[in-house]
């Protein structure tokens, strides 16, 4: 893939050659984009990827997978997100082209470790696993064929011979005769279905495998995972070459760690809260990375830089202002003993310059559940951090318990934790404590669990005109100004510093 | 026959290495029709020799080389290797990494002692012929799966010479399979699982797959007079004991006291069934003939050691082999004859020996030049010993190879021709 310094240069081809190129509304991604497109281009077809793979994995876990829930929203994402997913649409080159290249833009981004890898390939398999289930059957042998996956449907005839042996077989077919009729079964040489014939979970005669669709979608992605393993192993090898392109690094980086949604850093609430009322909204709003926070701070008299900076933060972000927050933190320092001179010396300075009030003056943004979940792991004698991330299971079972949390809900929130998916865990908790069935929104940073908690609790009145919607981007107002890539770039970087730069030099134990 | 005893090996291996030992057919097999180059060439053997030497990496040029090599070593146990990617007898010249296994047959053994736990007239390296009876039971059994399920057409069953049978499946599709279909394949076979502490060994589902069902069947055929006759395994309170641990608590009161209104196996098998079905059916024990079925699997199916089948480069006793204790040839088995085949009437060396030295002194009065004898007797010795029908079986395998492979040929050039 070449990348043209700002110019945006794209390939003109007529309609017949658009649709050649891209046959299916899905694809293995066997052959890499080879046109030429801008860096702007670049940027948003990889943000939008990373919001589609992201609603894919909170789909996942919300509801199960293949059910009519499940399937409509899935799709609603993705037509959202203007991506491919059905065929016989009309224009879908455009979609289709999206899909192709902003894949493997992300592979770009998702090889460098071993869980960015994991979760890419997962989420990419439950994604072309969706599409694959909407594929009409006509078009099924196709795509199979162009994806250079060796499978034939079986005649009808030829199923009904072997009828009683493939219900006997397969434990997908729940064993009615009319259900098999219905069904296409595809002969595959057995060496391809290793993973059914192991466990004799398929009819075997004269070395194939008679594969129910069901089963055949199995194999299928099976081998797409297969081949996408492999790929990001030799992208991640090249990846020293594309890092040191300076146009890509930073937007390589930024997208594996990506929040795309509300900074809560404009202070709309400023002055709304006041400090009596801290305790009592740590439990009925707070989410629990900063209920156990403000619980540690109230018991040890003290945090810790990380929980200063994580815990002060959001304390700004829900509304308190300087002056309140220097009280605050002052008041509970002094009540652990402290001189109210140390305090003075070693400690407002710091709380000033998070407000923007010292230094370079920049306004520094609470952290978002990424961000929390992905840097700075606390240890002992830390409180920041996600409890669903970093707290042993037993003692986040204890936490929970102690919470109120019922036992059905503490099981389904640890299972969560189980298979990582800490923020939906957090969610469930919400929904939890504000007894509702689907807490409405994609929870990605703490100070949005504040602010849907208020929304609820005060009956959602007076709350809409300032309610923004996290999902869809808020691109700093300084990026939109930019009409060339290099200045929007500069822009990017200015705005990644932000968030990323390590405060520790201002601040010390 | 002649008793074997082991002091006389080496004579007696000298002898055999070069009178009877067949040569032409061996590299017949193993050079595969030469279409691949160099297959036979980067063959690995390895050798044991007298006290108990071992090496390994042995590899010949051709079928001479392979002789000589084998009368001047005089090997007392010959193992078949995998073929590699260079000359294993140079692979220390080879670069490091470089020296891999490619190919390789794929081989089952199946080992008497596995039964241990279901036999009851013999034990470890012992057989009889109460219990040779498990031994064709699974080569119906896993032959069959091999054709029809998997589709392998060259199948050797042979003879190890002592306690079991192995089996060299030597398809060219077959000899590419990577170890992880191969241990696919075994996995498919196996249904017997658990050691020493696992009492109830097989468990089957609802849904029986097809190959549980016609091994099942095959196991039909010889339970009555295997299980319930030879072995008896309902003879006494101690044998029934172990059959009352495969089948639920409930009705073990029930078995015991009738048991001893019957007289023999086959009367309480007949009650042991009754019983099954009467069990109430809505229970979570399981009842009716899956139960029934578990038993006979558990006392007649097969054991495969995976370890022997999944690597490539895993090293088997070859045919034609001598076994050190027994004497015993190790003789391939004619499948249309496998009933039939009883390991204690098959040759041993010392008994092909001394029919070869009666056929000599016969002969000698015949033939003048020694020499021109010595060529004679070359292309006939084995053939007027016991030997030759065990390797008339061979041929016939071979000429099955070579009809496939021309078949294969014929089939690409077809194809090349079709522009």
């Amino acid at each position: 893939m070449q990348f043209s310094g700002g110019k945006r240069k794209k390939l003109r081809l007529t309609g017949d050659q658009r649709s050649v190129c891209y046959p299916h509304s899905l694809q293995f991604y066997l052959e890499p984009p080879s046109e030429s497109i801008s860096l702007i281009e670049f940027e948003s077809l990889a943000i939008d990827r990373v919001k589609l793979l992201k609603a894919v994995e909170n789909l996942g876990v919300s509801y199960v997978k293949g059910t009519e829930p499940y399937q409509s929203k899935l799709e609603n994402e993705i037509r959202k997100l203007k991506f491919s997913f059905r065929e016989n649409l009309e224009n879908e080159y455009e979609p289709r082209r999206k899909d192709h290249i902003s894949h493997f833009i992300l592979r770009l981004a998702y090889c460098q470790s071993e869980d960015l890898r994991r979760w890419f390939i997962q989420q990419e398999m439950d994604l072309l696993r969706f599409r694959f289930s909407i594929l009409p059957k006509d078009k099924i042998q196709n795509f199979l064929k162009d994806s250079h996956l060796h499978f034939e449907a079986i005649s009808d005839e030829e199923k009904s011979v072997r009828e009683p042996e493939i219900l006997a077989s397969s434990p997908s077919l729940s064993g009615s005769k009319t259900e098999l009729e219905l069904e296409s079964v595809y002969k595959i040489p057995f060496a391809d279905a290793l993973d059914l014939f192991r466990g004799r979970k398929v009819y075997l005669e004269g070395g194939f495998a008679y594969v129910p669709l069901k089963d055949i979608v199995a194999i299928v992605l099976n081998e797409f995972r297969a081949k996408l393993s492999k790929a990001l192993a030799l992208t991640a090898r090249s990846l020293p070459a594309v890092q040191s392109d300076e146009r890509l690094q930073p937007l390589l980086n930024h997208l594996s760690h990506s929040y795309t949604g509300q900074d809560y850093s404009t202070q709309k609430n400023a002055g709304k809260i006041s400090l009596d009322q801290i305790d009592l909204l740590s439990t009925k709003s707070f989410p629990p990375c900063m209920r156990q926070l403000h619980k540690a701070l109230r018991e040890n008299h003290h945090l810790r830089h990380g929980g200063r900076m994580q815990y002060g933060l959001f304390l700004k972000g829900i509304g308190l202002t300087l002056e309140q927050a220097l009280q605050f933190w002052k008041q509970e320092f002094i009540r652990g003993k402290m001189d109210p001179d140390k305090f003075d010396k070693g400690y407002s300075y710091n709380i000033r310059h998070s407000f923007g009030k010292e230094g370079k003056r920049t306004d520094y943004t609470p952290f978002s559940c990424m961000k929390i979940i992905l840097t700075n792991p606390p240890s002992h004698g830390d409180y920041h951090g996600c409890p669903f991330r970093h707290s042993d299971p037993e003692l986040l079972k204890q936490k929970l318990q102690s919470y109120k949390i019922s036992p059905g809900g503490i099981q389904q929130i640890l299972d969560l934790v189980k298979g990582t998916h800490y923020q939906v865990a957090c969610q469930k908790y919400f929904e939890m404590i504000h007894n509702v069935d689907d807490c409405g929104f994609s929870l990605s940073h703490p100070n949005q669990f504040f602010f849907e908690s208020q929304r609820i609790l005060s009956g959602n009145k007076d709350i809409r005109k300032e309610s923004i919607q996290p999902e869809t981007p808020q691109p700093k107002p300084s990026v939109q100004k930019a009409k060339d890539a290099s200045s929007a770039l500069a822009c990017l970087n200015s705005s990644l510093e932000m968030d990323m730069e390590g405060l520790e030099d201002y601040f010390s134990e | 026959m002649e008793t074997f005893d082991p002091a006389e090996l080496p004579e007696l291996l000298k002898l055999y290495y070069r009178r009877l030992f067949p040569y032409a057919q061996y590299y017949r097999w193993l050079n595969y029709g030469g279409v691949i180059k160099n297959y036979f060439q980067h063959r690995e053997f390895s050798f044991t020799l007298k006290d108990d030497i071992y090496i390994r990496y042995q590899s010949f040029n051709n079928q001479s080389d392979l002789e000589k090599e084998m009368q001047k070593m005089n090997p007392y146990k010959i193992d078949i290797g995998a073929v590699y990617s260079h000359r294993p007898n140079q692979h220390n010249t080879v670069k490091l990494g470089a020296f891999q296994a490619q190919e390789k047959e794929l081989v089952f053994d199946i080992d008497m002692t596995d039964y241990d736990d279901v036999r009851r007239c013999c034990s470890s390296a012992d057989i009889c012929s109460k219990c040779w009876t498990l031994m064709t039971m699974a080569i119906r059994i896993i032959d069959r799966a091999l054709k029809e399920d998997f589709g392998f057409k060259h199948r050797l069953w042979i003879y190890s010479g002592r306690r079991g049978v192995h089996c060299w499946v030597c398809d060219e599709s077959v000899r590419k399979l990577s170890s992880a279909v191969r241990s696919g394949i075994v996995e498919y076979l196996s249904l017997v699982k658990g050691g020493q502490d696992v009492k109830k060994k097989v468990h089957l589902s609802e849904k029986i797959h097809p190959f549980v069902s016609k091994s099942i069947n095959i196991i039909k055929k010889y339970f009555e007079e295997y299980a319930l006759v030879d072995q008896d395994i309902l003879e006494n309170k101690e044998s029934w004991d172990k059959i009352l641990a495969l089948v639920p608590e409930t009705i073990h009161e029930k078995l015991q006291q009738n048991f001893q209104k019957y007289h023999n196996s086959l009367q309480r098998w007949e009650y042991l069934k009754k019983a099954i079905s009467w069990q109430d059916n809505t229970k979570n024990d399981k009842c009716g003939p899956l139960l029934e079925w578990e038993i006979m699997l558990q006392y007649c199916f097969p054991r495969l050691d995976i370890n022997v089948s999944k690597g490539i480069n895993h090293l088997l006793k070859s045919p034609f082999s001598v076994h050190p204790k027994t004497g015993r040839i190790s003789v391939p088995i004619d499948l249309q004859k496998v009933d039939q085949f009883d390991p204690f009437t098959v040759p041993t060396i010392s008994s092909i020996c001394h029919e070869l030295d009666a056929i000599s002194i016969n002969d000698e009065g015949k033939e003048g030049n020694e020499a021109e004898s010595d060529i004679k007797h070359k292309t006939r010795d084995y053939k007027k010993t016991s030997l030759a029908p065990y390797i008339k079986v061979f041929e016939q395998f071979l000429e099955n190879l070579d009809k496939s492979r021309k078949g294969e040929l014929l089939k690409k050039s077809d194809l090349q021709k079709d522009f």
